[in-house]
């Protein structure tokens, strides 16, 4: 049925802000100045900006109307592969708010910030400790600048020996930032032959290390992979890499499935970013802030960028000036990096312990297999065997139906779901990355498990506007991808 | 423990479902020799009260800015947030989302993120703003890149007069492209010198010229002759703004012939945090949108004709385009950029003027105190919430002994510029709505004191 108001009980339209405030209206209360003699120079800001306002009352309610067109890790499983959607502790939210941590300014003498120093110190202890590395660069942003930050650090030791080398080699299933991250240091990208059972391809890649010898600077793998695998020649690809004199670079994006249980440092791995807000569960916030710190291995410690942390004795001080004193490569952010994904990145750590990390990294990959095993009959797994902490799907079982992956993604909607990575790897056709992470119960599995076989039922049945024309039940249907790049409407103009 | 929902008989259960022998079944394809075959010796788990009360601890061992007279600044303000700014972003619907991939079902995000956008180009004066990058200092080096990939040269110039470690994060982003940095030097006393430079090195090969403004000695000018001066040699400006809330009382960038405006966004909506997350805002003009870094939500219609968002020209992104990408960015700084719409939001145009109006009374008062003071310089004539002063000793001592006796004074010149040698007695401070007069009257006693 249609209503007048447009409204659909409690799913509410609502307008942009730009179309509900105005300018004369605020939600704050600045105190009244009285007039003085101004020091702009003449360069007073004339006419108005344009940015309307709103009461509180008003705010409250736009933004609350929003925020519940969103789906969420609170409201479902959001299984999005490599992205790792655990629950996010309310725990670290309050530590991360605690007035003496938060409302501490980057630039204070270091005689004043012996606590916030001492957080860094202690996730650096953690973050060593988990990875068996000696080293970390706590500064980077995200995950793609603990890539950069990495990558740099690889450069910057080859460019001490005299030879910066030229290309970085790159298995196609990586993540788009990896090639992304080898260009913007220069580097040419190459990429690393993969088997059918979806890792490097062993012989084919000791063959190309040495047809290409020491024109290689690095690789770039992610382990585990991309398609939910351990790389098991990995201590064989280090070692080979390792004998050419180039560096091993890990993305640790899928750190969650071992950590604790195995340590980067021990495979051979030379550097590798973390990303806080996937293994360590600092909020996703609707796409960042993250963090990225990097852990380093013996050979590459010496580079690290600035800021890091100097201890004499009790006192904690930061190393901050690029002043040729060391072989640090530079600085990759102003200030320190991302101190309130630090204290929320180790009050999930100290919450769990060594023992509870553990138990995360096996549930994580315990709850992944246990989706796979139910749906490889229904569904068509890329890979045999057990896979880590996400499951790998292509697009077979759905050959002939006239649904494709996308389809199904968006029949998942309707179903209360989040939708998983799909299209990604690109080395399998129509992909479907399903990871569950720890935090999902048992009940949730087996709902969604559920689910996804009467889909997958469906389908072969041929529902198929079940699916084309999926999502029936969102706020929205469908919208029109190719129109907006075609015709980019990037701001709202008064009209 | 308390955020694993699975119990051993669950696990067992589950592992007999899939055949597995046990969970280290799962685990078969890890090399034997990277097993661990004893713990590594880090602490077992630890519950909400412990943890809360080491977290305290280790507060209680900061000298919070909340604890006395505070003026510090130099690309970090410490304003009033209202309430429900913090409250809103905690809603799990958006802290716990995630990049908004399924459109569907992220259009609470998607909206923000339009309206986030629409605000960045109203309040910098330009024409399209993207989604957010991770900082002002990052956004920087992003600028400058995009600047070469727009007029295809090579060399960027950086004013002087730039926050000194974003000077340090653009040479070292770009220091392995083409792009040449040519880095001038800190003029804390005049900035017309550094204008002035910047004219002299200006040449055919400019890719762009950078500057900040307020600069990050406080000083502001008219930036509209220099950006003449930078488009006849076909250049482009970067104007950086690393005090928001300036946009509210000086003439925006835009306005002055600015072609990339960069800003750090904390001050809207954002704590001090330490140092992050922060949010960089990232500005341009309509010609350029396709050489943009970054995330870009754009409007559409769904199936049925219904108004929505998607994220949109993601061709120019890497996980389209990989080593061809404009930038390596994939996460941004949404949540942040939530708190700064919201915060604009409940500001408005009023409440943005009236609070930048109010800062830059606060920080007359705060020249007033400094010029009370006989062996004390204060360098600037023109000025928005942030003031230089030339001491008769090292900045830095001075600072560490204001500390002592509780005041948070500001910025020795010399953490942002080491190693340079002009600046060693040059003090940075901000004031803001949040000073009192009790502040300055501190201040003034705690300065000759120091100073005697």
């Amino acid at each position: 049925m249609s209503t007048y108001t447009g409204n659909r009980g409690l799913d509410i339209n609502e307008p942009l802000l730009f179309e509900i405030g105005n300018l004369e209206r605020t939600g704050v209360e600045i105190p009244e100045i009285e007039d003085f003699e101004n020091a702009l120079g003449g360069l007073e800001r004339s006419g108005p900006i344009g940015t309307p306002g709103l009461s509180e009352p008003e705010t409250m309610r736009h933004f609350t109307r929003l925020s519940r067109k969103n789906f969420a890790i609170d409201m479902g499983i959001f299984p999005l592969g490599s992205c790792t959607m655990k629950h996010n502790p309310r725990l670290n939210e309050k530590m991360a708010r605690i007035p003496g941590l938060s409302d501490i300014h980057p630039l204070q003498p270091f005689s004043t910030v012996q606590g916030s120093l001492g957080v860094m110190k202690e996730l650096a202890d953690w973050l060593t400790g988990l990875t068996g590395m000696p080293a970390v660069a706590l500064s980077p942003k995200a995950g793609a600048n603990g890539e950069l930050c990495g990558l740099m650090a690889i450069r910057a030791a080859l460019e001490d020996t005299g030879n910066a080398r030229e290309f970085v080699l790159i298995p196609e299933s990586a993540h788009g930032t990896n090639p992304a991250t080898a260009a913007l240091c220069g580097y040419k990208v190459k990429s690393i032959p993969v088997n059918d059972k979806g890792r490097v391809d062993l012989d084919a890649f000791l063959r190309e290390l040495d047809e290409m010898g020491e024109t290689i600077a690095a690789i770039m793998l992610t382990n585990p992979n991309t398609c939910g695998l351990f790389e098991s020649d990995i201590i064989k690809i280090a070692d080979a890499v390792h004998n050419i004199g180039a560096y091993f670079y890990c993305d640790g994006a899928n750190f969650n499935a071992i950590v604790g249980k195995i340590r980067p440092g021990d495979l051979g791995i030379d550097a590798m970013h973390i990303n806080l807000h996937k293994t360590f569960s600092t909020p996703h916030g609707g796409g960042g802030p993250g963090s990225g710190p990097v852990v380093f291995s013996e050979a590459l410690a010496p580079f690290v960028p600035v800021p890091y942390l100097v201890a004499d004795g009790e006192k904690l001080s930061l190393k901050e000036a690029l002043d040729g004193t060391d072989k640090a490569f530079g600085r990759l952010t102003a200030f320190h990096g991302q101190m309130g994904m630090y204290i929320r990145a180790l009050s999930y750590i100290m919450s769990h312990g060594e023992d509870g990390l553990r138990q995360v990294a096996e549930d994580a990959v315990l709850n992944a297999n246990y989706i796979l095993e139910h749906l490889k009959d229904v569904m068509t797994p890329s890979f045999d065997g057990p896979c880590m902490h996400e499951a790998l799907f292509d697009d077979r079982f759905l050959k002939g139906t006239g649904v494709e992956t996308l389809d199904f993604a968006k029949a998942m909607i309707d179903e209360g779901f989040h939708p998983m990575t799909m299209y990604f790897p690109l080395v399998v056709h129509g992909a479907i990355l399903i990871e569950p992470t720890e935090t999902e119960s048992k009940r949730t599995l087996d709902q969604f498990i559920a689910a996804l076989r009467d889909l997958a039922k469906a389908a072969r049945e041929g529902d198929v506007e079940r699916f084309t024309k999926a999502p029936h039940l969102a706020p929205m249907k469908r919208l029109d991808e190719t129109a907006a790049a075609r015709n980019p409407v990037l701001r709202w103009r008064e009209s | 423990m308390r955020y694993l929902p699975l119990t051993d008989r669950d696990r067992k259960e589950m592992l007999k479902s899939i055949n597995a022998a046990g969970i280290n079944d799962l685990y078969r394809d890890v090399p034997k020799e990277a097993w661990l075959n004893e713990p590594i010796g880090l602490p077992n788990h630890a519950s909400e009260l412990q943890v809360e009360r080491h977290f305290q601890k280790l507060a209680d061992q900061n000298q919070a800015a909340f604890s006395g007279p505070f003026f510090v600044g130099a690309g970090a303000y410490r304003h009033h947030v209202p309430a429900s700014v913090d409250h809103l972003i905690q809603r799990g619907e958006f802290l716990t989302s995630y990049t908004p991939y399924q459109p569907e079902i992220s259009q609470g995000t998607l909206q923000y993120l339009f309206e986030f956008q629409t605000q960045v180009a109203l309040l910098t004066g330009m024409d399209v703003a993207n989604a957010s990058l991770y900082d002002g200092s990052t956004g920087c080096a992003e600028a400058i890149l995009m600047a070469q990939r727009v007029t295809r040269r090579r060399q960027a110039i950086l004013s002087g007069n730039l926050h000194g470690q974003y000077r340090d994060v653009a040479e070292t982003v770009t220091q392995f492209t083409d792009e040449k940095m040519d880095k001038l030097e800190p003029c804390p006393e005049n900035p017309e010198q550094d204008y002035e430079r910047i004219l002299r090195h200006l040449n055919k090969d400019t890719s762009c010229v950078v500057v900040q403004n307020p600069d990050v000695f406080g000083h502001i000018r008219d930036l509209t002759p220099l950006a003449e001066a930078v488009h006849e040699k076909g250049a482009l400006l970067v104007v950086v703004v690393t005090e928001a809330v300036s946009f509210g009382a000086l003439k925006s960038p835009g306005e002055m012939g600015a072609d990339i405006v960069v800003g750090e966004g904390q001050s809207i909506g954002g704590g001090l945090n330490f140092g992050g997350p922060y949010l960089g805002l990232f500005a341009t003009r309509d010609q350029f949108v396709r050489q943009m870094p970054g995330r870009l939500c754009g409007e559409t219609v769904d199936e049925q004709g219904t108004r929505g968002y998607v994220l949109t020209l993601s061709t120019r992104e890497q996980h389209i385009r990989r080593e061809k990408a404009t930038s390596n960015i994939c996460t941004n700084s949404g949540l942040t950029a939530l708190a700064f719409t919201i915060h604009m939001t409940l500001l408005g145009e009023k409440g943005i003027r009236a609070l930048a109006m109010l800062n830059h009374k606060k920080a007359c008062e705060l020249r007033d105190t400094l010029k009370g003071i006989p062996s004390i310089e204060v360098l600037n004539k023109a000025f928005f919430n942030e003031i230089s002063v030339k001491l008769p000793i090292p900045a830095a001592a001075v600072v560490e002994r204001l500390a002592e006796i509780g005041i948070l004074g500001g910025v020795p010149a010399s953490r942002i510029f080491p190693g340079v040698d002009n600046v060693g007695n040059i003090l940075i401070l901000a004031a803001t709505e949040l000073n009192e007069e009790s502040d300055f009257k501190a201040l003034g006693k705690g300065l000759k004191e120091v100073l005697k």
